[in-house]
């Protein structure tokens, strides 16, 4: 019920954007995220934008995930 | 799972070689389903047990308010508005789809903001808007009220069944017979509370806590954080859910919670009452209160006579335990709520779990 789906902003006026998801255009409110602009994707939940995703978040506190992940792909290639 | 996918055979040779006993409880039923879906029991080494939760807020709400929805939904006044989750949840002698099917005004809605909009353009009705979920719906619903204050609309009201889930571990981690090790703390209810409530717990209770996303690499990654802070004997909270999980989560939401609700003594199924785990609409907020709105009585708890599910969201015991699994209860005809919500540990593990499982 938690649910969330990831939607691209490409547009926005005060209070609602309108958001991409898989192709589909919706109206979500930005109440819960007033900073968002066009261009990022957010967690949407229930109608509302919840979340701004960050895909670029700073992984250096986790190196040795980071390590695992680069043995994964070198093992892929 | 998908296996062909180099980095999560990584991790799972990586849990694999963890040799350490431990039990880990995901509280969330978004992950109930994905765990169940990826067939990640089977993946997982026997050292590692997967126990799932009270993480479905449908699942959790107890018998006697699914009642009193019920009493208010046959109001002929009332239109009530839901999420679609609610429709087929059993009370203790019909569902709200049964309800509708016998002439009450019941209707599924997306978003509260659908609600409300919906009593705007029915102002001779009275639209009550039923809210059930936990910290991640609260807040849009919190949004919602403060909105139809605003627009001054006086035909909207919010039964409010919402529950906050940090009560609901402590519960959890206190029960002596419970043996937890780790904890999948779930991605969406801690966008909105962030990582200090589990710091809190971690720092009561001593046992790791890990917000995990919904994905198989997600999960492979956070039982991989678990297990990593198990073998070498710490205790954290973490965030592996970093891309959108902040560790002050998100303070208008929180704002929101605090603006329009306060904390009550909710009943959960399963749980019993738990001081400080329900969410009431504050006295500045009144007129959308549907408790205060409409005579809703209370109604006394009845089980479900068979029905196991008080065992199954404590982690106690798994679906197949159940003597109704599969033969009188099923996903066509469930007779608790973990078989009605998609997300209810039943019904995952009816639908994913190979035949010999059901048995
Ligand atoms: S199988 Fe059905 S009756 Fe048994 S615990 Fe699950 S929902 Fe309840």
């Amino acid at each position: 019920m938690c649910l969330g789906v990831p939607g691209k902003i490409v547009s926005k006026d005060n209070y609602t954007a309108t958001a991409d998801i898989n192709g589909n255009q919706v109206v979500v409110s930005i109440a819960m995220t007033p900073d968002v602009v066009p261009g990022q994707y957010v967690l949407i939940h229930a109608g509302f934008a919840m979340q701004i995703i960050d895909e670029n978040e700073a992984e250096e506190t986790m190196g040795w995930l980071l390590e695992l992940r680069k043995l994964g792909e070198a093992y892929e290639n | 799972m998908k296996t062909d996918n180099a980095y999560n055979n990584r991790l799972l040779q990586e849990i694999r070689s963890f040799a350490k006993p431990a039990a880990l409880m995901e509280v969330c039923g978004t992950h109930t389903m994905a765990i169940a879906r990826a067939g990640m029991r089977d993946l997982l080494p026997e050292n590692i047990r997967l126990l799932s939760g009270p993480g479905c807020p449908v699942c959790v709400t107890s018998q006697s308010d699914i009642d009193r929805v019920i009493q208010l939904a046959r109001n002929p006044e009332v239109t009530l508005l839901t999420f679609g989750d609610m429709m087929r949840v059993p009370g203790s002698e019909t569902s709200l789809q049964e309800c509708r099917s016998r002439g009450a005004d019941v209707r599924v809605v997306y978003s509260p903001l659908d609600a409300l909009q919906l009593a705007r353009e029915n102002p001779q009705r009275e639209m009550v808007f039923l809210g059930i979920g936990f910290e991640t719906t609260a807040p849009t619903v919190a949004h919602t009220i403060v909105e139809a204050q605003r627009l001054k609309v006086n035909n909207f009201s919010v039964l409010s069944l919402h529950k906050i889930v940090p009560p609901a571990l402590e519960v959890i981690f206190s029960d002596a017979q419970m043996q937890l090790d780790g904890l999948i703390c779930p991605g969406h209810v801690s966008l909105v509370i962030g990582l200090g409530p589990y710091d809190e717990l971690v720092s009561k209770y001593h046992k790791p806590c890990v917000i995990t996303g919904f994905g198989d690499e997600d999960i492979l990654e956070g039982i991989y954080m678990l297990m990593r802070q198990i073998i070498s004997g710490q205790a954290r909270a973490e965030i592996q859910y970093r891309r959108v999980v902040k560790p002050n989560g998100n303070p208008i939401a929180q704002k929101l919670l605090s603006r329009v609700f306060q904390p009550v003594t909710a009943r959960w199924r399963g749980l019993g009452a738990i001081p400080g785990s329900g969410l009431t609409i504050r006295d500045s907020y009144a007129h959308f209160d549907a408790c205060r709105r409409f005579s809703i009585p209370e109604i006394e708890e009845k089980t479900i006579k068979g029905c196991a599910c008080g065992g199954i969201l404590t982690g106690k015991i798994s679906p197949a335990q159940c003597a109704l699994f599969g033969k009188t209860c099923t996903p066509l005809n469930p007779v608790g709520p973990c078989m009605v919500s998609q997300e209810g540990a039943c019904a995952a593990h009816y639908r994913y779990a190979p035949m010999k499982g059901r048995e």
